[in-house]
C-alpha cells in the first residue's frame, strides 16, 4: 500500500510536471512538434534593421505567420528573410512585404499587402515585392541636412 | 610563533584547494554510478517523491504569489507608458527567464536541500555511512546516486510548473484586476517568449538541480572532515547552515554566468 501511494504521487508529480513542460515549449517556445501545416516564403529587403527571428507577420492587421530565418546574402548584400505562413491565407503573386514598427519604440513585424495577380504563391517561392525598414534616425537626418542646403 | 603565523596562508590554501578537490571528485563517484548499472528504479522514485512531488505545493503557492507580483509591478510601470499590453510579455519573459528557476531552486533548497544535507550528515556523525561500507554496500551508489538523479529530474518539472502557476497569477492579477484584455496577455506573451527563453530556464533549472544535490550532499557526506566533525548534533546543524549559504549564492553565480552565456547564444 505504501509502495502504491509513493508511486502515484511521483506519477501524479511527473505528469504535472510534464504537462507544464509541455505548455512551455509548445505555447510559448513554439517547437512545432507537429506539423503547423502552414508554407514557406522567402522575402529580400536591403535593411530589416531590428526584424528578430519569431517576428509576427500580419496581413491587415491580422496575424498570419512568423518569421522563422533571418540571414545576409553575401553577394548583392540584402537580408534574405524566411516567413511561415498559415495554412489558409494563400497570397497572390505580387503581394508587398513591408517591414513596421509596432508604435514608436515597439517590435519591428512584416507588413503583407495584397497584391491583384489571380497568379497565387507556393510553397518556396520569393515575395518579389518589398519595402526595407524606415529607420526614423535617416529620416529625420535627411530631414535636417536637406533643408538646411535651401 | 612567526614561523606558524607565516605557514597559516599555505595551510589555509591547501585546506581549500583539498575541499574544492573533494567536492569534484565526489561529483565525478555519483555520476559515475548514475551512468554504470546495476539501476535500480525504486531509490530513485522515493527520491523524486521527496525531492519533486513533495516540494509541489511549496512551489505552486510561491509561483502563484511571484507570477501575481511581478503583474501588479509591472502592470504599475507600464501604464505610465501606456505599453499595458506589454504586460503577458514582461511577466512571461521574467518567469521564464529567470525567476521560475532561481526562485524554484532557493525554494528547494530550504525544503529538500537542508533535509538532504542534515540526513547524510546524521549518517555520517552516527556512523552509519562506515557501517554501509563495512557491509560492501557503496555508500555513493546507494545514498548518492538517487539522490542526484532525482535533482536532475525534478528541477525542471518544478521550475514548469512554477512558471505557469506564475503566469496563471499574473493572468489573475493582470486581466482579472486590472482588466488587460486577455488576448493582449496571452498572445504578447507567446509572440514574445521564444524558445531559446524556455530553453534558458530550462538549461538553468537543470543546472541547479545538480548544484543543489551536489552542494548539500557533499557537505553533509564529509562532515567528519570539517572543523565542525566531532560536534555530534551540533556539527550536523552548523554544515547544514553552511550547505544551504553555499548551495543558495552557487545557484545565484551560476544563474549570472549560466545567463551570460546563454544571452550570448541567443541571435539578436
Amino acid at each position: 500500500m505504501k509502495e502504491r501511494f509513493l508511486e502515484l504521487t511521483v506519477g501524479l508529480f511527473l505528469l504535472a510536471g510534464l504537462a507544464a513542460l509541455g505548455y512551455l515549449s509548445v505555447r510559448l517556445g513554439d517547437v512545432g512538434l507537429l506539423d503547423d501545416g502552414g508554407y514557406t516564403l522567402t522575402a529580400r529587403f536591403t535593411s530589416i534593421s531590428g526584424l528578430k527571428p519569431g517576428a509576427v507577420v500580419e496581413l491587415a492587421g491580422v496575424r498570419v505567420g512568423k518569421v522563422t530565418g533571418i540571414r545576409l546574402d553575401g553577394e548583392d548584400y540584402e537580408a534574405v528573410v524566411e516567413l511561415r505562413i498559415d495554412r489558409n491565407v494563400r497570397l497572390q503573386e505580387d503581394s508587398t512585404a513591408s517591414i513596421r514598427t509596432q508604435g514608436i519604440i515597439g517590435d519591428r513585424f512584416v507588413k503583407l499587402s495584397p497584391g491583384g495577380s489571380e497568379e497565387y504563391l507556393q510553397a518556396g517561392d520569393e515575395i518579389l515585392e518589398t519595402e526595407p525598414a524606415i529607420s526614423l534616425e535617416e529620416l529625420i537626418s535627411k530631414y535636417i541636412f536637406e533643408s538646411g542646403k535651401k | 610563533m612567526i614561523a606558524r603565523l607565516l605557514s597559516l596562508p599555505g595551510a589555509w590554501t591547501l585546506r581549500l584547494i583539498g575541499a574544492w578537490g573533494r567536492m569534484g571528485l565526489f561529483l565525478l563517484h555519483t555520476v559515475g554510478r548514475i551512468l554504470s548499472p546495476p539501476f535500480h528504479l525504486q531509490p530513485v522514485l522515493r527520491q523524486v517523491h521527496f525531492l519533486g512531488a513533495r516540494s509541489t505545493l511549496v512551489v505552486v503557492v510561491s509561483g502563484a504569489f511571484v507570477g501575481m507580483v511581478v503583474a501588479l509591478q509591472f502592470y504599475d510601470t507600464l501604464v505610465r507608458f501606456g505599453s499595458v499590453s506589454l504586460l503577458g510579455s514582461a511577466v512571461g519573459l521574467s518567469l521564464t527567464r529567470e525567476l521560475g528557476p532561481v526562485l524554484t531552486a532557493l525554494m528547494v533548497i530550504g525544503r529538500a536541500g537542508s533535509a538532504i544535507c542534515a540526513e547524510i550528515g546524521i549518517m555520517r556523525s552516527d556512523e552509519q555511512i562506515d557501517g554501509l561500507e563495512c557491509m560492501a554496500v557503496d555508500p555513493y551508489r546507494y545514498l548518492m546516486a538517487p539522490r542526484l538523479l532525482a535533482g536532475i529530474v525534478a528541477l525542471p518539472l518544478l521550475t514548469a510548473i512554477f512558471i505557469v502557476v506564475g503566469i496563471a497569477g499574473g493572468w489573475l492579477i493582470g486581466v482579472g484586476l486590472f482588466g488587460v484584455s486577455d488576448g493582449a496577455y496571452f498572445q504578447g506573451m507567446y509572440d514574445t517568449v521564444l524558445w531559446s527563453d524556455v530553453r534558458m530556464g530550462l538549461v538553468k533549472s537543470l543546472a541547479f538541480g545538480l548544484l543543489i544535490v551536489w552542494i548539500t550532499a557533499a557537505k553533509g557526506y564529509f562532515l567528519h572532515l570539517t572543523r565542525f566533525g566531532n560536534l555530534g548534533a551540533e556539527g550536523v546543524s552548523r554544515v547544514t547552515t553552511d550547505a544551504v549559504v553555499y548551495a543558495s549564492i552557487a545557484v545565484l553565480v551560476a544563474d549570472y554566468l549560466l545567463s551570460a552565456i546563454l544571452l550570448k547564444g541567443t541571435p539578436t
